[in-house]
């Protein structure tokens, strides 16, 4: 996808995310007991849900790339891996922040849905070392997509096993109808739909790079083919290589 | 498929007893752990949570020693290649390797855990401490072998494979340590074994179920070459 519709998405998505906080700023009313900090919970969750799922959908392109042995699965995978860990990385640390402010702990290790995305987070850091200590690029593709689609799986699963050490303090968001009173569930839906579109976005763009990356590099070699057929070999890079002709 | 398999699980295990090589360096590892861990903890007997976790621990990280060793003979010597030019599907090498990899672990611990008892245990080992503990780590050894046969064979083709499958490994594993450390506390109480947790025997069962079938869905795309 290139020039106007990525435009339109971008557009598109800076428009629900304005409107998504504008909505959580003004419109949502404040929270009882923990002030203007619980504003955060607008930006914390909604980058969670979208983080993990971003894992979970690199996973089905995984599962895609090994069926087809298409080597453009495995970039969406990539893709999004990378950008689900650059959310994952945000997750934490607006977590952290909110813990710090309503329970008075950087960190809470009694938390379940806490611990569980550390311990999904730290899973999915190993996901480009792996790639990068593998030299042959079919064979780092495959085993790349062996490692996305268990750790896809390993997401749900790890979610309940640590669920399951019940505790009480992290809110869950949807549990019950009266959790979240009508002003505030469409504050948070919209914030939802927005983070949702931010993570679309920025997965076009990165794979808009990636193709335009390929397309550049076979260009080059179809210049210096004549002259000089051990072309200089573009920095070494984790991500697939796309093969364009 | 069965013949197949016997015929690699007696390779594997005459291959470790002509050189032993991984069992005896995994149950060395467990005891050092448990020296390491007298002094780190200064303490002389451990019961409840505590001991639960210093037992859980020491077995992981000794697991981890064997899951590095796996698939390095079949690596080096060309075992792969041998294997695939075998028409025998390609699943029973991981049934074989993770019945290995069990056999390993369970060989280490009924050394670990008695050694594990006359050094740190507060409670003595009884028949029904005993049950408790080999039931709870009958179920962990499922999901160890499992899942350290599929990190193992992920991580052999790498170049920096010791250092990958402890990376991959230890997270993955995460919801069977919870589950061991969770099913062995109330066996090391100190006053008297508790009931087994029913639900914790549930998890680690379903994890190991789960993870059995994902690598047998799997584990076909890492032997292709």
């Amino acid at each position: 996808m290139h020039g106007s519709r990525l435009r339109t998405l971008s557009a598109l998505t800076a428009v629900t995310l304005t409107a998504g906080y504008a909505l959580a700023a003004f419109v949502a009313p404040m929270d009882a007991d923990q002030g203007f900090m619980q504003k955060i919970f607008y930006l914390h969750v909604p980058m969670a849900i979208v983080a993990l799922c971003g894992f979970v959908f690199g996973g089905i392109c995984a599962v895609a790339h090994l069926r087809t042995g298409d080597s453009r699965w495995d970039l969406r995978a990539y893709v999004a891996i990378h950008q689900s860990l650059i959310l994952g990385a945000g997750v934490l640390l607006t977590g952290s922040i909110w813990a710090r402010a309503s329970w008075g702990h950087w960190w809470v290790w009694d938390e379940p849905t806490l611990v569980s995305f550390l311990i999904i987070f730290l899973l999915y850091a190993t996901y480009t070392p792996l790639r990068f200590s593998i030299e042959d690029r079919e064979k780092q593709a495959r085993y790349a997509s062996v490692f996305a689609i268990t750790a896809g799986a390993f997401v749900p699963l790890n979610f309940m096993a640590v669920r399951a050490a019940t505790s009480l303090v992290h809110p869950r968001t949807f549990d019950s109808a009266d959790n979240l009173p009508g002003a505030m569930r469409s504050a948070f839906l919209v914030c939802l739909l927005g983070m949702a579109l931010l993570y679309v976005t920025l997965w076009k763009y990165e794979m808009a790079s990636k193709h335009t990356t390929a397309q550049l590099r076979a260009l080059k070699r179809k210049l210096t083919a004549d002259t000089d057929p051990h072309a200089p070999r573009s920095r070494r890079s984790a991500a697939p290589e796309l093969q364009v002709r | 498929m069965s013949r197949a398999v016997g015929a690699l699980l007696r390779k594997e295990l005459r291959l470790e007893l002509r050189t032993p090589q991984v069992i005896p360096a995994m149950a060395l590892f467990s005891i050092t752990t448990l020296v390491v861990f007298h002094f780190a903890l200064q303490a002389n007997a451990v019961d409840g949570p505590l001991a639960a976790g210093v037992l859980t621990v020491t077995l992981l990280f000794s697991a981890i020693l064997g899951v590095n060793r796996l698939f390095v003979a079949d690596q080096e010597e060309d075992g792969f290649d041998g294997f695939l030019l075998a028409p025998v599907d390609r699943t029973a090498m991981l049934v074989a390797k993770a019945l290995s990899l069990g056999t390993f672990l369970v060989v280490l611990e009924v050394i670990a855990v008695p050694a594990f008892a006359l050094a740190l245990l507060e409670p003595a080992l009884d028949g029904e401490v005993l049950a408790k503990t080999a039931l709870t780590l009958a179920l962990a050894d499922v999901g160890i072998a499992v899942v350290g046969t599929l990190v193992g064979a992920l991580a052999v083709q790498t170049r920096a494979r010791d250092l990958i499958v402890p990376l991959i490994a230890l997270p993955l594993l995460l919801p069977v340590v919870i589950g061991t450390a969770k099913l062995l506390a109330p066996a090391f109480a100190a006053g008297g074994a508790g009931a087994l947790p029913g639900r914790w025997l549930a998890i680690v069962g379903l994890y190991d179920l789960v993870f059995g079938l994902l690598a047998y869905a799997v584990f076909d795309f890492l032997l292709e070459d």
